[in-house]
């Protein structure tokens, strides 16, 4: 692997090289594994983005980062394994995820759908501070982690490979207000542990 | 008149498809009046960027990498 194999004429595309490639290894492992939690599974997607990087090389443009590339370059063989391994997941285990759902809303909501007064959500700082700190990187990998795995699974189908919720329901065989409902459960359970886990929280007069 | 926990449907759901009309307008309204609805529905759109940065490789590196490979 000590070959570089940026082609001729692309030697004004620094940044290309197996060794490069490979240093990302361990950070395309962890979205892979986020997504598909099993080890094995993300293992095989991150090699064969690596191959399939290392094939195409010649199309790496060089105006984004190699990183970028390559995780569009993931990111495309993750959504082609959800689409072949079609219905993997049933609806009961999607419905049933997360029993502490009932007890998480009693204690943000008052009985007449009011956000209570420690519950009530206060604004959060500017993000693209808290995404140059590596810090705030783990706490949102942890929170991801924490998701019931289904939930996860349709949050990161939705927001990490930008597909359609219809899609996404129409793959997992649900119904539309399943997936709705799933998405919202996702969202607020992980605005809840972003909230915790840096430090945003705090409440706000309504 | 919607209730903030429906507002918190609402939001999520306007991330996914289309609101009808009338949605829209009782959403609007709520959130003019609700600044713990509004921030919710702020964090929601945070949220969406942020994962969106995450999967395009746009995180700052959050492990050395593994020395056993």
């Amino acid at each position: 692997m000590s070959v570089s194999i940026a082609p001729p004429g692309r030697a004004d595309k620094p940044g290309f090289s197996a060794e490069a490639l490979v240093s990302l290894r361990a950070d395309m492992l962890r979205f892979a594994q986020l997504q598909l939690r099993n080890r094995e599974t993300a293992e095989d997607m991150v090699q064969e983005a690596i191959e399939g990087a290392l094939r195409n090389a010649s199309s790496f443009a060089g105006n984004s980062s190699l990183k970028t590339w390559v995780f569009a370059i993931l990111r495309n063989r993750i959504v082609d394994h959800l689409r072949q391994a079609g219905r993997t997941v049933s609806m009961s285990s999607l419905v049933d995820d997360g029993d502490d759902w009932q007890e998480r809303v009693e204690a943000m909501f008052t009985e007449r759908g009011h956000w209570r007064d420690d519950s009530r959500p206060a604004p959060w700082p500017d993000p693209e501070e808290s995404m140059q700190n590596r810090q705030f990187w783990l706490v949102f990998e942890t929170c991801l982690d924490h998701l019931p795995e289904n939930t996860g699974r349709v949050f990161m189908m939705r927001e990490f490979l930008g597909l359609e919720a219809q899609e996404i329901c129409a793959q997992l065989g649900i119904s539309t207000s399943n997936c709705h409902v799933i998405l919202h459960r996702a969202r607020l359970k992980l605005r809840g542990c972003m909230g915790a886990g840096w430090g945003y929280s705090g409440g706000a007069k309504c | 008149m919607l209730t903030c926990k429906q507002v918190t449907e609402l939001c999520s759901q306007e991330m996914d498809r289309q609101l009808r009309l009338v949605e829209r307008l009782s959403l609007r309204s709520h959130l003019m009046m609700c600044s713990g609805c509004s921030n919710y529905r702020r964090q929601l759109f945070t949220l969406r960027e942020v994962a969106r940065a995450y999967a395009d490789g746009r995180a700052v590196v959050t492990s050395a990498p593994e020395p056993s490979e």
